[in-house]
């Protein structure tokens, strides 16, 4: 077997876990899990809100720990792993939010827009390599381009000095072909490393990251017992099972790996996500994973199916950020329900 | 009586907010545009003041100065880090500032909430178009309910007309948006989210309004939205109520749209418009007043 490249698995628990708990995690948890990511040796451990820095909202949800602590009580645990964030200008500012991670320790800003609008995160990166600190490009949402469009925006970002470019498949929409077919054509075209984030809500998490892998990407997200949006992540010990049997180095101890699948269960018990009716119809609609809960509680609320509330968000192409369209949409399908006629189509 | 003698105003900036802004001044009464000034004679909006037969010129500021003694309004829609440079260049002249970049060196201005109190300042910020559509919604909320703890609001708007000034300045949009927020509701803690939206066709422009309140009065909230949205109506028409406030998840929220008139960019691009009707109004206000 000719000799494979080395591979960066970035452990996102901390992070996307967010989105599956309503952003509850708690500093003893932030703790615990970080002394795991630790000794699994995973690269880099991202810690904060589901939507990054400064996105505790009302809008997408209120984190119970503040960013900075969390981010402190992770930072002390971890010593070869390092820390990093997840950025979206347009709910992060430099002065506000950035200034903050940076006093905290963090060592990576993963700086993400919508993967049509790579403009936005010119001035993120550059500020974060402006001060010395590591800064990768994440284009979120990127089942929503063709491949030219998302090497145009890579290609952006890079030029803005990312050092490494990360495409998210947010809604878990993607099929291995599709990943082949854009992770191919970034990594032949880029300068620097390609990485790949998988959702679960069609089942593809695995099959999806493998194909990212085999299709040039050097970096690889997962969580531990896929504890994050929708109906979850690629989980990290099926990852570390998949890159040791293919032949792939990084830096993992593989046991202590595939130990943190049972510190989440412990950890996380409650809030670990599975395939669902609203997930899998989540990924059909190719809608942003976090959207889950907030569908969820206002379709309650307003007595409408959540999976047609699904099903318009697609049709309307609601991007991550937009859940207050959500509340729109399910009041639409209410008010258009109690006009119908008795027996007439749903909506 | 005589024909009141129109304010002679310039637009200092080409880009998208400027050449809409162009539009609605050449629309208007009471307020004749003296110079449309930028940097680049080719671009888009020079074009199209052009065809307008709008005296134009690339030398940006200094063809302000110029004119000195000649205009008596300057509309500045270039950059937050541009109008800062161009601020005590204008002040200098004497010329009344309409600041639509998110650089608050003058006094908030939103149309709806304060109009009558800005009248007389040197320099009037129009905040930013999240801050017109979601500042009056703040305001009457914070109306209608005395324990107003928390604000925030999202705005999305097309990817389309979200121009290259308004993407290098999302920090001070946020930043001023937030500030604009604290200032009217009188409410400590606020928050602003912006996304940008790619689809095809474009989306129009959303705002929504949340608040954490102590014991919300929904009926009194509903009552004091509605008659602002009507205010607000008056000078932006297609501003639009589309969710009236209601109670979810322990949290209020109400939800504008708003649709541009379509002077410009088409109507998709109601952000454009709110900025730019908010400062017709101002402008038009101050020429009415100085008739008087």
């Amino acid at each position: 077997m000719p000799d494979k490249p080395s591979i960066t698995v970035c452990d996102a628990t901390l992070r996307d876990g967010s989105h599956a708990c309503s952003h509850q995690i708690t500093l003893e948890q932030v703790r615990t899990y970080a002394a795991a990511s630790e000794a699994a040796g995973f690269s880099f451990l991202e810690v904060g809100h589901g939507n990054g820095l400064g996105a505790s909202s009302l809008q997408v949800g209120e984190s119970l720990v503040p960013e900075g602590e969390m981010l402190r009580a992770a930072k002390a645990c971890l010593r070869r792993t390092k820390l990093s964030v997840h950025v979206i200008p347009g709910f992060a500012t430099i002065q506000r939010d950035i200034a903050g991670a940076l006093d905290a320790g963090v060592d990576l800003f993963r700086v993400g827009c919508h993967c049509t609008e790579a403009d936005i995160t010119q001035r993120h990166i550059g500020h974060v390599r402006s001060v010395g600190r590591e800064a990768w490009g994440v284009l979120m949402m990127s089942h929503m381009a063709s491949k030219d469009v998302l090497l145009e925006e890579a290609k952006k970002m890079q030029s803005y000095g990312a050092q490494g470019i990360v495409l998210m498949d947010s809604a878990g929409a993607y099929f291995p072909a599709d990943v082949t077919e854009k992770i191919g054509l970034l990594a032949s075209r880029l300068d620097v490393p390609v990485g790949f984030h998988a959702h679960d809500n069609l089942g593809l998490s695995i099959a999806n990251s493998l194909a990212a892998l085999e299709a040039g990407a050097r970096i690889i997200d997962g969580t531990a017992k896929g504890f994050g949006a929708g109906a979850g992540n690629a989980p990290l010990e099926l990852l570390a099972a998949v890159l040791r049997q293919r032949g792939y180095p990084t830096s993992l101890d593989f046991y202590r790996a595939l130990d943190v699948a049972g510190v989440a269960e412990k950890l996380f018990a409650g809030s670990l996500p599975g395939a669902s009716d609203i997930t899998i119809v989540s990924g059909l609609a190719g809608v942003f994973s976090g959207f889950a809960k907030p569908v969820q509680r206002a379709a309650t609320q307003l007595g409408v199916d959540p999976r047609d509330v699904f099903f318009e968000l697609g049709r309307r192409k609601v991007v991550g950020g937009q859940e207050d369209i959500i509340l729109e949409v399910a009041n639409e399908l209410a008010r258009r329900q109690a006009g119908a006629n008795p027996g007439s189509p749903a909506p | 009586m005589s024909q009141p003698r129109k304010l002679p105003v310039a637009i200092l900036g080409t880009g998208n907010i400027g050449t809409d802004l162009l539009v609605k001044v050449l629309r208007s009464p009471v307020l004749d545009c003296r110079l449309f000034a930028g940097r680049n004679l080719s671009s888009p909006g020079m074009t199209k003041a052009s065809l307008l037969n709008v005296p134009v010129s690339a030398k940006g500021i200094d063809s302000i100065r110029e004119l000195r003694g000649q205009v008596e309004l300057v509309f500045d829609a270039t950059s937050a880090e541009s109008h800062l440079k161009h601020a005590p260049v204008l002040a200098e002249l004497g010329v009344t500032v309409v600041d639509l970049t998110p650089a608050q060196v003058g006094r908030m201005c939103v149309p709806a909430v304060n109009l009558a109190d800005c009248l007389d300042q040197p320099n009037v910020n129009m905040v930013t178009c999240g801050g017109q559509a979601s500042v009056p919604l703040a305001w009457a909320i914070a109306q209608a309910n005395p324990g107003v703890e928390y604000i925030e609001t999202v705005s999305s708007i097309a990817s389309r007309s979200a121009g290259p000034a308004t993407r290098i300045n999302l920090d001070e949009y946020l930043l001023t948006t937030e500030t604009g927020l604290r200032t009217f509701a009188a409410c400590p803690h606020t928050k602003a989210i912006l996304n940008l939206n790619p689809a095809q066709p474009c989306i129009h422009m959303q705002t929504t309004v949340m608040a954490k309140i102590r014991q919300p009065d929904l009926a009194r909230t509903r009552e004091r939205v509605e008659a602002m949205v009507a205010v607000i109506k008056k000078y932006v028409p297609g501003y639009q109520l589309i969710l009236p406030p209601l109670l979810e998840g322990g949290r209020l929220v109400t939800m504008v749209r708003v649709d541009g008139l379509g002077d410009y960019l088409p109507r998709y691009a109601g952000n454009l418009d709110i900025i730019n009707c908010a400062a017709i109004a101002f402008a038009e206000a101050r020429a009415h007043r100085r008739q008087t």
